[in-house]
């Protein structure tokens, strides 16, 4: 049965649920809803959520771990002659479920008739072909144990998806059932919603935990892959990096971090600069009516998507440095992406927040300081670059930490901006590339997950992740204790 | 006051009596500084704004011409003989003829089209028909196909010209580049030149552009951004669906009930962290968590509604905390004071009057997750032609799709600079999508602006 | 003094007493529409120590900042009339507010030290006044201002600590240390004691007291009895008008006007 069945099931369930609770309940009081402990609506209430809660977390639970607990009892039936040299046990999986997934659809597009599925032989019939005809690409042809570990596949899918049903629609039922049966005049209905409520609010809070123990996960469980098919050390040494999906990749990492640090250098040279004293001004000069137009169009800076930056870099600024120190001018830029440009171009992005970051910290320095300053005989620019600006200090350098995080993370600019070639330079006109668009490269191409240049993509995501959040913790730690001070 | 002063000697300091009406020359200098400071600060806003200026103006110049597109109004007449040789207009028969099939009868128009103009040309037909969009064939079978009644009569069709064409009619092909260039020449702009002026030639409004699907890199005259902009909008409506209800959930949960220890602690630092995490590290998240664990469908919107949810929720999270806060406790404690429980004031009294605030967090958050782009390239919403619409509902989140900042990164990565356009007007779309969804952010905001 | 410099509008002031510092004549301030301070006829005496009373809201204060022009920096805040030191129009358009704040120092209702070192505190008027010519004379004149804010002997080990760990007296006492340093002529002193406790407020009256020798002090104070204390002239503003100036034992033992007499005696405030 569909899951999107088996979920509106479970709502129709509840929706009666709703109202026999709320029956059952006046009619134990006689029809007098002032002698219930609860309101009615409150008996209804929680015959639906126990009918809806349980079996939903459970139906969810279900369609996640099934996969996995298949995909492992099949893994475990395949026998080592029938991986190939030069491929691995993940290949072979991936190929069993592409077969599974093809006869599941060629049954349903009509192409087998459905009992004859489970007969279907590797001699008689060109598997490749007839998957080829439902729309599933197979790189070679299907050998014996991979049909049969894709037969053993879909029967256990089968059976784990009846299974599943069936357990899923009991625990609706039964919730159903003991909640009806408490739908009594003196059952504190109001206290178990309530409570109930509570949980799921929890519930919604911890899924912030929940992603970030996702993205831990994934990360290092496919990083532990790499490095057990690829030496960490050359990973985190190597100045080389030139994949090559035939094997005998260097994939060093240090001439990713290099372009990464480089542009993001020069980004921060030109938004730190302009956010900062746009900031000032803002804040200590301008007139309201001046602040208040200025500062809502810078920030719509920062609320320009990401690709509109790109593709400003590839076709606008790329070309204008181009003509300027291109061959036809100075001569040292050789093609329109270069650091420069991905790093002008991501300085503009930030500009905005590093202005209204600053902008919000020298706000927070207590006009008292201002005026003692100012009641010295400090000019205006005194006071701010002598008294303001370095009580603001901590603030502003946990601004710029956030401004180089969001400046390492960032990944359409470089994309689009910084070129393709790794490379170890000084030139800030010559192309590089990060590890952000290192990650997109190596994971949208056809490459197969278990690759070591696939698999090289979550230990640059690892390593992205663990700096931007020493980062962010580090300049969220400072903005605080900065707070703090002035409150 | 002079004897005054020299009764005050300061440990050696005379008392300085300068008039206040003459500036010494250290004030001179220090307000020369304090000029130049200024000067430095407005210079900062004024770049920010000339960005910002430039940025639109050239956002603007490029995508405009996305929105316009040259077509040819030419009668074509529909042989029996090539269209239907066996005569008896069985639908079966006619469809066996392929879009090749048709390629002489547009060569045909196309050479009286030129003839009634007067114009003079060696080329044959074949040459004139690289003035044409590729896909005009397919054009005027899908017509035949649709009313088999048509063939043998002569029906004036509105075929694309082809890329080349219509750069040339918007002044991004010049006669220049047709040096370079193997499908073009300047004959054909000659042509080009006289039906453009007498009439045959005409360039519109695009509404293809905004309704149509992706074309394949050889027809960018044929690309549009409508399927993307569904898929885009199936995201939307499994992020609004998701992080709505999860962030306002999460944020009453750690503004009103929250007791003050370790867990909640951990859960408060791990939003404010998530919300600065590369939107990159959220799109590996939904390649390993959603589709290789899972095994949701590659490219489908539902995977990219999640994995946007994810990314939102922290921003929603924190502006719905904002709102609430800002609240005053004697709403909820003259709730609780005529006996309701906690949940009841809150439910019943605090969050009907954050709604407002939240509402637009919400929207903000939606906005910065429909121009979100790096991580729909990890799950496969890049590369991928869009050239049908879904079939339903289900199809609609399930089936492979782009989004719009996705479908724009793929039209910039082409080589044809007609693409450059496309990706140009793309982005005015998604901008215009913003600006309507920021401002409505903005009038709500003003509408229920509340002072306590 | 050259007297040809000074332009006509404060002609009127160049016959006033010998002794008078500042001399303020019909002056009116407006915040935006609201009319805050009404025709103020005020001579405030060289080497004496003036107090300003009244209840809250009354403008002693922003006729106080009207004095070193603090109120410069309330962009909706308006001025009229003149207000002249040693004759000379501090509103006038060639005066430069800084060089004035220069020469009338300014000391606030909470202690404000920046978040330097005590030390950096105290040196920063002179350095940006370019009092001292070198580090040695820079060193004098902490030591000499430290001195004379009375907190000399409480800093003088630790002068490199910062500002802000010092106790509230501590904190204000450096921050009338610090304006003094600038070699002020007139000393404005805005609450000084309203966020201390008794023993530092009676630290900085006895240092107030101190002051009167080489400075015009102004201060102004919700506390009557720390006027009577501190003052030899005291005015009394009500509702924006300076409703009477003068001797201060004469205002609080036979005060002329009756709202003045209301007030001393508790009836409004």
């Amino acid at each position: 049965m569909p899951v999107l069945w088996i979920v509106l099931i479970i709502l129709a369930l509840a929706v009666v649920g709703y109202i026999m609770g709320r029956q059952r309940a006046l009619a134990s009081a006689g029809g007098d809803s002032r002698k219930l402990h609860s309101l009615p609506s409150y008996y209804g209430s929680s015959v639906a959520i126990f009918t809806v809660v349980f079996s939903l977390l459970v139906l969810v639970c279900w369609l996640i771990i099934q996969p996995i607990v298949i995909n492992n009892s099949v893994a475990s039936t395949i026998p080592d002659t029938a991986i190939p040299e030069a491929s691995s046990l993940g290949l072979v999986m991936s190929d069993v479920r592409r077969v599974a997934n093809g006869l599941d659809l060629a049954v349903a597009g009509g192409a087998i008739p459905a009992n004859e599925v489970s007969e279907i032989s590797t001699e008689d019939t060109d598997l490749r072909g007839l998957l080829a005809s439902v729309g599933v690409a197979l790189g070679s042809d299907v050998s014996e144990p991979v049909l049969d570990a894709a037969q053993s596949y879909r029967n256990l899918s089968k059976t784990g998806n009846i299974l599943m049903t069936v357990v899923v629609l009991a625990i609706a039922v039964g919730g159903f059932i003991f909640a009806f049966l408490r739908s009594h005049k003196d059952f504190r209905a109001r206290n178990v919603v309530e409570t109930s409520i509570r949980y799921l609010l929890i519930l919604a809070a911890s899924i912030a935990i929940l992603t970030t123990i996702g993205i831990v996960l994934s990360l290092i469980f496919n990083t532990i892959d790499f490095f057990t098919l690829y030496p960490a050390s050359d990973f985190f040494f190597g100045t080389t990096w030139s994949p090559s999906f035939g094997g005998g990749s260097q994939l060093g990492i240090i001439p990713l971090l290099w372009g990464t640090m480089y542009i993001s250098i020069i980004a921060l040279a030109v938004a730190v600069p302009i956010g900062l004293f746009a900031a000032v001004y803002l804040s200590e000069y301008a007139s309201p009516k001046m602040r208040s137009f200025a500062k809502p169009l810078i920030e719509v800076l920062a609320g320009i998507p990401t690709i509109v930056y790109g593709l400003f870099a590839l076709l606008t600024v790329g070309p204008l440095l181009l003509q300027v120190f291109g061959p036809n001018g100075t001569g040292w830029m050789g093609a329109a992406s270069s650091v420069m440009t991905a790093g002008l171009v991501m300085g503009i992005m930030l500009i905005p927040f590093v202005s209204s970051l600053s902008d919000d910290i020298i706000n927070a320095v207590p006009q008292a300081m201002r005026d003692g300053a100012l009641g010295l005989g400090a000019t205006k620019s005194e006071t701010v670059k002598q008294v303001v600006l370095p009580a603001a200090l901590p603030g502003i350098v946990g601004a710029i930490l956030l401004a180089a995080s969001r400046a390492i993370g960032e990944t359409m600019i470089v994309v689009l901006g910084a070129g393709a070639a790794a490379r170890l330079s000084l030139n800030p006109f010559e192309a590089m590339t990060t590890v952000t668009a290192k990650i997109v490269s190596q994971l949208t191409g056809d490459a197969d997950f278990s690759s070591p240049e696939a698999l090289v993509a979550f230990s640059l995501g690892m390593t992205l992740f663990v700096i931007t959040l020493a980062l962010n913790v580090l300049a969220l730690y400072i903005v605080r204790k900065y707070r703090e001070q002035y409150e | 006051m002079t004897d005054a002063t020299s009764q005050n000697s300061v440990a050696g300091n005379e008392r300085r009596t300068s008039s206040l009406y003459t500036l010494d020359a250290r004030t001179r200098r220090r307000n020369a500084a304090e000029t130049r400071f200024k000067i430095y600060g407005m210079t900062a806003v004024g770049i920010g704004l000339v960005f910002l200026v430039i940025l639109l103006v050239t956002i603007v110049r490029n995508g405009i011409p996305a929105f316009t597109q040259t077509s040819f109004d030419m009668p074509v007449v529909l042989e029996a003989e090539a269209l239907d040789p066996n005569g008896n207009r069985d639908p079966a028969d006619i469809s066996k003829v392929s879009t090749f099939g048709y390629n002489p009868l547009i060569e045909q128009a196309l050479e009286r089209l030129v003839a009634e103009h007067g114009i003079e040309t060696e080329m044959s037909g074949a040459d004139l028909r690289k003035m044409v969009s590729s896909g005009a064939a397919a054009q005027i079978r899908n017509t035949v196909l649709a009313n088999p009644d048509l063939i043998g009569e002569t029906v004036t069709f509105r075929v694309l010209a082809s890329s080349r064409v219509d750069g040339y009619m918007k002044g991004r092909v010049t006669r220049d580049d047709l040096a370079r260039d193997k499908n073009l020449d300047a004959e054909h702009l000659n042509i080009v030149d006289v039906l453009s002026e007498e009439g045959g030639l005409e360039r519109a409004f695009n509404w293809a552009f905004i309704t149509g699907s992706d074309a394949s890199e050889s027809r960018p005259e044929q690309a549009g951004i409508g399927v993307s902009m569904l898929g885009s909008l199936f995201m939307m409506l499994v992020v609004l669906l998701l992080a709505l209800p999860i962030g306002v959930a999460a944020s009453i949960y750690l503004e009103e009930f929250a007791p003050k220890n370790r867990w909640t602690d951990l859960i408060e630092v791990n939003i404010s962290n998530l919300a600065a995490v590369p939107s990159i590290v959220f799109g590996i998240l939904g390649l390993a968590v959603f589709i290789q664990l899972v095994g949701l469908p590659q490219s489908a919107p539902l995977v990219g509604g999640l994995v946007l949810t994810l990314m939102t929720l922290p921003t929603i999270i924190i502006s719905t905390r904002a709102s609430l806060k800002a609240v005053p406790p004697s709403i909820r404690d003259a709730a609780l004071g005529v006996g309701a429980s906690k949940t009841q004031a809150v439910f019943h009294h605090v969050l009907p009057l954050a709604m407002p605030g939240i509402l637009t967090g919400t929207i903000i958050g939606l906005a910065q997750a429909l121009g979100e782009t790096a991580p729909l390239l990890l799950i496969g919403m890049v590369g991928f032609i869009a050239s049908n619409y879904p079939d339903g509902i289900t199809a609609g989140f399930l089936s492979p799709n782009s989004a719009m900042p996705a479908q724009i990164y793929e039209w910039a990565k082409r080589a044809d600079p007609a693409y450059y356009e496309r990706a140009w007007g793309g982005i005015i779309v998604l901008l215009l999508f913003l600006m309507t969804m920021n401002i409505i952010a903005i009038l709500l905001r003003r509408r229920f602006e509340r002072r306590w | 003094m050259n007297m040809t410099e000074m332009p006509t509008t404060a002609q009127n002031v160049k016959n006033m007493p010998q002794n008078t510092k500042i001399s303020a004549r019909d002056v009116q301030v407006y915040y935006g529409e609201n009319h805050a301070i009404k025709d103020v006829n005020v001579e405030i005496e060289d080497r004496t120590v003036t107090a300003f009373i009244g209840p809250s809201g009354c403008g002693k204060s922003t006729f106080l900042r009207c004095l070193n022009r603090m109120n410069d920096t309330i962009d909706v805040c308006r001025v009229e009339g003149t207000i002249a030191l040693d004759g000379e129009d501090i509103y006038d358009k060639k005066v430069d507010p800084v060089q004035l704040r220069a020469k009338v120092g300014m000391v606030f209702q909470k202690p404000n030290p920046f978040p330097k070192s005590i030390y950096d505190n105290i040196a920063y008027g002179p350095r940006i006044h370019g009092l001292a010519k070198n580090k040695a004379e820079l060193d004098e004149i902490v030591e000499k201002s430290l001195r004379r804010g009375a907190i000399w002997d409480e800093v003088k080990d630790r002068l490199q600590a910062p500002g802000t760990g010092l106790s509230g007296g501590q904190q204000q006492r450096l921050c009338i240390a610090r304006a003094v340093a600038t070699e002020p002529e007139v000393l404005l002193m805005d609450e000084p004691c309203s966020a201390l406790d008794p023993i530092a407020t009676d630290q900085v009256e006895d240092l107030i007291d101190e002051l009167r020798n080489q400075y015009s002090v102004v201060i102004v104070t919700h506390s009557m009895q720390q006027a009577a204390r501190v003052s030899q002239k005291t005015a009394f503003f009500h509702l924006g008008n300076l409703v009477e100036y003068g001797e201060t034992d004469q205002i609080f033992t036979n005060p002329k006007d009756p709202r003045t007499e209301s007030y001393i005696s508790g009836r409004i405030g």
